[in-house]
């Protein structure tokens, strides 16, 4: 039944994330790109638009996975899936609260999992950083090829961000920062 | 419902715009309150957004406070995702759109390294942690190139984490006993 595995993948995706959506990009990866329900490529395209759209990463992309792979139905069974453990240890810890975090297992158990979170979401990065540059149709499966555009691309970015830090002591935002890979990327992907 | 309208680019961009909702404008709930919930969103599982809408809901009306603030949360999201993904598939077909995506791409390469290095500032630098963030760092990578298809590696990964972080205390504990 595909509307009861939409909402028992998400179901588990929910429950095993830990500090906020990009943490989430890995397991994603494993279990919804490996069922075939989206492809690799347009995961990383989706990213793009759920940071340009408004709302929570993990709501959105489980909305788009669900629509695309079962319809409204589809998209509400994976919705429900990740926030309903959410729901539950939220409500659970808010009743018990306070006592509950200051516990030193509980603390433990985060101090373990904290690294173990930094390391998924940098290679995640890393791997996509290797398919965009180095593979044809950013594939690992792809054949090898140097994408001197998107090394381009991806130079001018870097430049621009830290010079922007420099000058005005802050980070770019995500927004902005997007919009102007889309700007550039038009640019040069086109000419 | 407003705040998940209004909240462009996930969890943490949202964590402003419910402060200043939440506890200037409605003061539904104190400044310090607020910031004990955001730290305890971002230590349990769930996306963060989600997990403080639905403590900040139970705060002020209990337990169906706590579903519907969540509900309300994700309705703007799901709409307008869902109405998104009906265009999605021919708009990538007009080239000037394909150009824009392999742009975002890279885009989205810069902004996963810059939150490594916004998370790191959170993350205390030990012995054992380091040994976890470069274990799981280099099990990643290898498997992401021989692409064995485990499904379940993170999931595992993160339960190694737990696990260790338990026994550690466990550990911990014990020698504080017998001194």
């Amino acid at each position: 039944m595909i509307f009861f595995e939409l909402f028992y993948t998400f179901f588990l995706i929910g429950l095993f994330t830990f500090g906020g959506g990009y943490a989430m990009i890995p397991m994603i990866q494993e279990q919804v790109v490996s069922k075939g329900w989206i492809t690799e490529s347009s995961l990383t395209d989706f990213i793009a638009v759920s940071e340009a759209t408004p709302g929570p990463f993990a709501i959105n992309i489980s909305t788009f996975v669900g629509n695309s792979v079962g319809g409204v139905f589809g998209a509400i069974c994976s919705t429900i899936g990740v926030i309903l453990p959410s729901i539950i240890i939220i409500l659970i810890i808010a009743m018990i609260m306070k006592k509950f975090m200051k516990n030193k297992y509980v603390q433990g158990a985060l101090s373990g999992v904290r690294p173990v979170v930094l390391a998924l979401i940098l290679s995640t990065a890393l791997v996509l950083f290797i398919k965009v540059l180095f593979f044809k149709g950013t594939s690992l499966k792809g054949e090898f090829e140097f994408d001197i555009r998107s090394f381009t691309l991806l130079v001018i970015l870097s430049s621009m961000l830290f010079i922007y830090k420099k000058v005005k002591k802050k980070n770019l935002g995500a927004i902005k920062l997007l919009g102007l890979s889309a700007l550039l990327g038009i640019i040069i992907f086109t000419v | 419902m407003k705040i998940g309208a209004l909240t462009f680019g996930g969890g943490y961009a949202m964590i402003p715009i419910i402060e200043e909702e939440v506890t200037k404008k409605r003061k539904w709930i104190s400044e310090i309150e607020i910031m004990d919930i955001l730290a305890i969103s971002e230590s349990t599982p769930g996306p963060i957004a989600v997990n403080t809408a639905t403590y900040v809901g139970y705060k002020v009306a209990g337990i169906v406070g706590g579903i519907v603030a969540t509900i309300g949360l994700t309705i703007p999201s799901f709409v307008i995702i869902f109405v998104i993904s009906f265009f999605y598939q021919d708009f990538m077909k007009w080239p000037v759109i394909a150009a824009m995506f392999k742009g975002l791409k890279v885009g989205v390469i810069i902004l996963l390294f810059s939150a490594v290095l916004r998370l790191r500032k959170g993350v205390k630098v030990n012995l054992v942690g380091t040994i976890l963030f470069v274990s799981t760092l280099s099990i990643m990578l290898v498997f992401s190139f021989i692409d064995i298809g485990f499904k379940y590696l993170s999931l595992s990964l993160i339960l190694l984490g737990i696990i260790t972080g338990i026994v550690l205390t466990l550990i911990a504990n014990k020698k504080e006993g017998s001194k």
